[in-house]
């Protein structure tokens, strides 16, 4: 099994440590990890990284999950924009 | 400050008793033990409900005093003026609807029918063959908790709040804390929903608990408040749990799906079966919703009355009490409403409308 593993955010490759959360590839991505805006328009990051707090709210395969709930596969593609 | 009323209780309904006192010219002392009650569980809809004409006037003058007060209000009150619709699931309750036209008519409020294809164009996300709707373009929603705060805060230097636990109720009036320090004022307002009862357990309020549940955004999914016209026969039983389709649009796009109601169980965990139920009674209006996310679930109590009315006016015995509890689950509606009948009988005004129907009832009399 390789170590590492290759998914799109944005449309952008990132490559993570196998086994790693969405969430953790967001933050490798750039910036804070910001997933989603408040309805302001402030950026929103994981907060409580345990399925809780929903504030890492994107797109995974064209389905809305829980990025801190949510291992990287390899070719997953994750949308952060709503 | 030196206080002409204490309030006990900073929800929806002490904030707009505080905040209608001081309009009064009072110096005003809220004091809020910081528990949280239904002000923060609620729904915080702004709806006419016309079981009774008492109800009627109550929340009818309230949803116009709160369309006053919202261009006013932080845009962190989320008003929205989305309006109700009453939603008839076959011919019987579209009949209903038609009497509950009648019946705001009469009373001067607006509200139009609509058919079955006039109600699949204005919410395209109802299932077919519902047989239409009643829509009331007054009703709206808030959320409660930053409208309380922002009615408090309308007081300026008339209104102090202090956190504080009050532990008892003396006979001549005065406030005995937690801390064990005491508070005095002339007047004193009991404004702390299900709470009341401990410090008053003569009052005739029982918890009834309610589930919510809120959605992810999904703008455009639902443009008015829904509501089943159901409602009023499933929601009022006096005993048994019961659910009925209740969802909102919130200004977010999420959606806040009720509404369940079951009585005397003070256990805040959501069931999981109740909430089935609810979510069952939902998806029979809105089958979309299976497909959205739900971000949070959560429970309240609301605090009732046998007849489903407040009780506002002077305690019977207890010295310098007045009494603004027993909301039930309508306590956002009708708090501009209750504070202004309120306010008017402690400052020896004379209310828009009659205080009789609301006044302290059903006391259990005072044990030996």
């Amino acid at each position: 099994m390789s170590g590492e593993t290759l998914l799109h955010i944005d449309g952008q490759l990132v490559r993570v440590k196998a086994g790693s959360s969405v969430a953790a590839a967001l933050r490798v991505a750039g910036g804070v990890g910001v997933a989603r805006t408040s309805v302001t328009g402030q950026p929103r990051a994981p907060f409580c990284g345990m399925g809780v707090c929903q504030e890492c709210r994107v797109f995974i395969d064209g389905r809305r999950r829980l990025a801190c709930q949510t291992v990287c596969a390899e070719g997953m593609r994750v949308e952060t924009s709503e | 400050m030196d206080a002409d009323v204490i309030v006990i209780g900073a929800g929806i309904v002490g904030a707009a008793c505080a905040h209608a006192l001081a309009q009064g010219g009072r110096r005003v002392l809220v004091l809020d033990a910081r528990i949280g009650g239904a002000t923060g569980a609620g729904m915080g809809h702004l709806v006419v409900m016309d079981d009774n004409p008492a109800e009627l006037a109550l929340s009818s003058h309230s949803t116009a005093q709160w369309r006053a007060l919202a261009p006013r209000m932080g845009e962190d009150c989320a008003y929205s003026a989305c309006g109700t619709l009453w939603i008839a699931a076959n011919e019987e309750e579209m009949a209903e609807a038609e009497r509950k036209q009648q019946r705001l008519h009469e009373h001067g409020i607006e509200s139009r029918l609509l058919g079955a294809a006039a109600l699949a164009r204005a919410e395209p996300a109802l299932r077919k063959g519902l047989a239409g709707a009643l829509e009331v373009p007054g009703d709206g929603i808030l959320y409660a908790p930053n409208a309380a705060r922002w009615l408090l805060a309308q007081g300026g230097d008339s209104i102090r709040v202090e956190h504080a636990k009050v532990g008892a109720i003396e006979d001549d009036g005065t406030l005995r804390l937690a801390d064990g320090s005491r508070r005095a004022a002339p007047q004193i307002v009991l404004a702390n929903g299900i709470e009341a009862t401990t410090l008053c357990p003569e009052l005739p309020i029982r918890p009834k608990k309610g589930h919510l549940l809120i959605t992810d955004r999904y703008p455009g999914t639902v443009n008015h408040q829904l509501v089943e016209l159901g409602y009023v026969t499933s929601a009022h039983h006096s005993d048994g749990d019961s659910v009925a389709f209740n969802v909102q649009p919130r200004p977010t796009g999420q959606l806040l799906i009720g509404s369940s109601r079951q009585f005397d169980s003070t256990d805040p965990a959501v069931e999981a079966p109740m909430l089935a139920r609810m979510l069952q009674r939902a998806l029979d209006y809105l089958p979309g919703l299976a497909d959205l996310n739900a971000v949070r679930s959560w429970t309240g109590l609301r605090a009732a009355t046998p007849d489903g009315l407040p009780l506002l006016g002077q305690h019977p015995w207890r010295e310098k009490l007045w009494l603004a509890v027993g909301h039930e689950g309508l306590g956002v509606t009708t708090a501009p409403g209750s504070a202004h009948l309120l306010a008017a009988l402690m400052t020896g005004g004379v209310p828009e409308f009659d205080a009789a129907p609301y006044a302290p009832r059903g006391l259990l009399e005072r044990s030996a």
